[in-house]
């Protein structure tokens, strides 16, 4: 609990949003990535339909995507019964791990936009020039392509998480609402407004506003200074 | 040629003179309703538009807060349709409503349903023993089924035993999601989410009607807005409500009628 202009704040809802978006940012670098790059390297025409597809969620209203998931996750469903197969012991809707899944598919986009475009942008001549020195593929990666795309990187990281922690039409189809698991800001703020706590929604609202401003500016302003392309 | 301008001088008055005694006779009117009466008020309008031709409803349908603070911003809502009686009342006290229009047009009933337990004879076994990993019950902050809910549960003494388990939907229809697709194998949803033919849970399952006298009514108060009071169609509407024809149509989906 936080006193602000004399309204109870509760942090709770806020740790949450963070580390959900923190946790989507990390999964969504680390499968984002070779996707974005295995896309970048595409000439066929298959591409066209795996860019649209990484698209989706950019065009369906979340709704859609929560509806789906939490038929999707489903404890007698599909995915659910593949994971037991591993041993997984538990349930994805109502839970933070079915969350982080929800909000890897629901940001997927402004990860691998970016680090497509990043990719594309590297001349191959230097990758042709180190192939012939006898640099492996993952030399090449990491010395050539990681340094070249920094920029890439950091407004994929940027953008994902910040577009994680604004999440609301997923969350709400499938979170359940639960203190400490699934309440998210954006759920908090709805429940403030539903309960005509204004005071609370105002302050929360306000602090959502400022911290989208602040990311958006440091997004437009890597771009100024670097080029880096989005979306 | 002054003999044409006079004619048309005519016609153009007799026009807009049908038009505007058409305006007196037929209105339209547009009615913010909490999102569990959906179904309801639209068959109770099927049955209003045969009787009535000449209007037009259109409903706005969403959570009661949600149209609450739309309604306080000066969304064009001729009348609320609350899911509760401290939201309707509100409006009247905030000046949007009319105080001489509010009436309490349904009493909503909860009831247990699980497809998987035996509820309908052991119900309070099954709350006790507590074996489902969760169980659904509306926001018991915003929705009043979810707080009546929650005070049934707590008169009982059963709240402790399953509170780790409560999932909450943020309205009674998101509650009763998480049952239908089976995410929560058992929840407090509405009777009248139950004995819609159109239920997807519709005769699956097993249901335990929450007895009345073991939680507060649910009072579902109705007001006409301070911009609907010369709303014809409104006035004609809000006195249907309250025919023996609706009250049996808002009777059928589940809910008591004072």
């Amino acid at each position: 609990m936080l006193e602000i202009f004399g309204t109870q704040i509760n942090l709770d809802p806020i740790w949450l949003t963070l580390e959900v978006a923190a946790m989507t940012t990390l999964v969504l670098l680390l499968l984002g990535t070779p996707l974005a790059w295995w896309m970048s390297q595409m000439r066929s025409s298959n591409k066209v339909l795996l860019e649209a597809l990484v698209a989706l969620p950019l065009v369906l209203p979340p709704t859609v995507l929560g509806f789906y998931m939490l038929i999707i996750f489903n404890p007698n469903g599909m995915v659910t019964e593949f994971l037991q197969f591993f041993g997984f012991e538990g349930q994805l809707t109502f839970s933070k791990a079915g969350l982080v899944i929800g909000s890897v598919f629901y940001s997927l986009p402004f990860a691998v936009q970016p680090l497509m475009h990043a990719f594309e942008a590297i001349p191959s001549r230097l990758l042709d020039a180190a192939a012939t020195m006898r640099a492996s593929f993952l030399d090449r990666f990491f010395t050539i392509v990681m340094p070249l795309s920094q920029r890439g990187f950091l407004v994929a990281a940027t953008l994902t998480f910040a577009h994680t922690v604004g999440e609301f039409g997923v969350v709400l189809m499938m979170g359940g609402n639960i203190p400490g698991q699934t309440r998210m800001v954006s759920i908090d703020i709805f429940d403030h407004v539903e309960s005509m706590e204004y005071d609370q929604a105002h302050i929360l609202s306000a602090m959502m506003l400022i911290f989208s401003l602040a990311v958006l500016m440091l997004v437009y302003g890597l771009n100024r200074r670097f080029g880096v392309k989005v979306g | 040629m002054k003999q044409t301008v006079k004619q048309w001088a005519q016609v153009l008055g007799l026009t807009v003179g049908l038009a505007f005694s058409a305006q007196v006779v037929a209105e339209s009117a547009t009615v913010a309703v909490a999102a569990n009466f959906t179904k309801t008020i639209e068959s109770v309008n099927d049955a209003f538009v045969k009787q009535h031709p000449e209007h037009t409803i259109r409903f706005s349908f969403g959570p009661t807060g949600k149209l609450f603070a739309q309604i306080s911003n000066g969304a064009p809502f001729d009348a609320f349709f609350a899911a509760d009686e401290k939201r309707a009342q509100k409006t009247i006290e905030n000046g949007l409503g009319l105080d001489s229009s509010y009436f309490v047009y349904a009493q909503g009933k909860i009831a247990l349903y699980s497809a998987k337990y035996p509820v309908a004879n052991t119900p309070l076994e099954v709350l006790k023993k507590a074996e489902f990993n969760h169980l659904a019950i509306a926001n018991p902050k915003t929705a009043p089924y979810g707080e009546r809910s929650e005070a049934f549960l707590k008169k009982m003494g059963l709240y402790d035993g399953v509170k780790s388990k409560i999932v909450n939907g943020e309205s009674i229809a998101h509650a009763f999601q998480y049952v239908a697709t089976g995410n929560a194998p058992i929840g407090f949803v509405a009777m009248s989410q139950i004995v819609d033919p159109q239920s997807p849970i519709y005769k699956k399952g097993e249901y335990w009607v929450v007895p009345q006298a073991d939680y507060a009514p649910i009072n579902q108060g109705a007001v006409i807005t301070k911009r609907g009071q010369d709303n014809q169609a409104i006035k004609d509407f809000m006195a249907f409500m309250k025919t023996p024809e609706a009250i049996k149509i808002i009777e059928n989906y589940g809910y008591g009628v004072q």
